[in-house]
């Protein structure tokens, strides 16, 4: 029997792949956000919103992550910005090969943001670096308050929190104090914005923010 | 569910280091798994087990090598193993401990059989 040390991490492939989309988006000087969340927390109204307030103002793209249907990109189409959808048919996540080929349908050079909605799943997308700038994990009030502290990988990597559906607070036992202390234990720089995309509260902070962050 | 794919891009490392070394058969295979990587060890060898058929590593055994969380507490100035990412440092109960170690997942080794190499 002989041992033979290898040391390499499982995920290098991707990695390398991922390195390369970063250099890409780099290189066309567009920032890409990396958008990761359960299914139902309102990733598609959040992104609909966000178009809309920034139409204009930033040049953006869209890549949609879906396990099935073009539904999302379509709804993302009708806000005016073009989107591309990748179906994973069963895939629990996005991958850096899959990022790269949907990227090549936009003329990246022209483009400020690139949002890539992944797909609803709070663990399987965290392992795979696609080439983003930044990692938004978006939480909705209604999927409780125990999810940064069930969840502390994809929480602990994310740059920017946003909390959706805050117009439900006072109908549910969901406290925002507890979400904002264990995202700030997991990761003390972390951005949060609390917001409701229903009622539009919270939603102008957030973009702006967004706007300023997709223009440095 | 993601084990599928990383099971499939640890089967590629494994083939391509056997190739490298001459390996022709693969006994064990051992892969260092973070306690805080999102990866779940069992699901992990499953997944092994059903893609390494009809290769070199058909008969290779996966080894988890589990890695704790650990981190240094600017506190006491200790380094420490925590039982999860929101725990009190265990020597002076600091809440800072800032975590380096535990999101490895990697390929540590590979075990083969002399009498079949070349």
């Amino acid at each position: 029997m002989a041992e033979i040390d290898v040391s390499r991490p499982i995920l290098d492939a991707n990695q390398r792949l991922a390195e390369a989309n970063r250099e890409r988006f780099r290189a066309a000087g567009v920032k890409v956000l990396n958008l990761i969340s359960s299914p139902g927390s309102g990733k598609t109204s959040l992104l609909e919103q966000t178009l809309k307030r920034l139409q204009g103002r930033l040049a953006m793209a869209v890549i949609e992550g879906d396990v099935q249907t073009d539904a999302d990109a379509r709804r993302v189409a009708a806000c005016g910005v073009r989107a591309v959808q990748i179906e994973t048919r069963g895939g629990c996540h996005l991958d850096g090969a899959m990022v790269a080929q949907a990227a090549g349908a936009f003329d990246l050079d022209s483009l400020d943001l690139l949002i890539i909605e992944n797909v609803g799943n709070l663990v399987c997308p965290v392992e795979f670096d696609l080439g983003e700038d930044l990692k938004l994990a978006v939480l909705s009030v209604a999927e409780g308050d125990d999810k940064p502290s069930k969840y502390p990988q994809l929480f602990k990597e994310a740059g920017v929190v946003v909390v959706n559906k805050i117009d439900l607070l006072p109908y549910i036992d969901c406290s925002l104090e507890r979400i904002h202390a264990d995202c700030l234990r997991l990761n003390p720089q972390q951005r949060i914005f609390d917001l409701s995309c229903r009622t539009g509260e919270g939603l102008d902070a957030w973009t702006e923010w967004l706007e300023q962050w997709a223009k440095v | 569910m993601h084990e599928l794919a990383i099971a499939q891009s640890l089967l590629n490392i494994v083939l391509e280091e056997a190739q490298r070394h001459g390996v022709r058969k693969v006994t064990r295979v051992g892969v260092k798994v973070g306690a805080f990587s999102s990866v779940v060890p069992d699901s992990l060898s499953f997944c092994f087990d059903l893609i390494k058929e009809g290769g070199v590593a058909a008969q290779a055994a996966l080894v988890v090598l589990p890695v704790p969380l650990a981190g240094q507490c600017p506190d006491c100035g200790q380094r420490v193993e925590l039982s999860d990412p929101f725990a009190a440092c265990p020597v002076c109960g600091g809440l800072r401990v800032g975590l380096d170690q535990g999101q490895e997942l990697l390929v540590d080794f590979i075990e083969s059989d002399d009498s079949e190499s070349e």
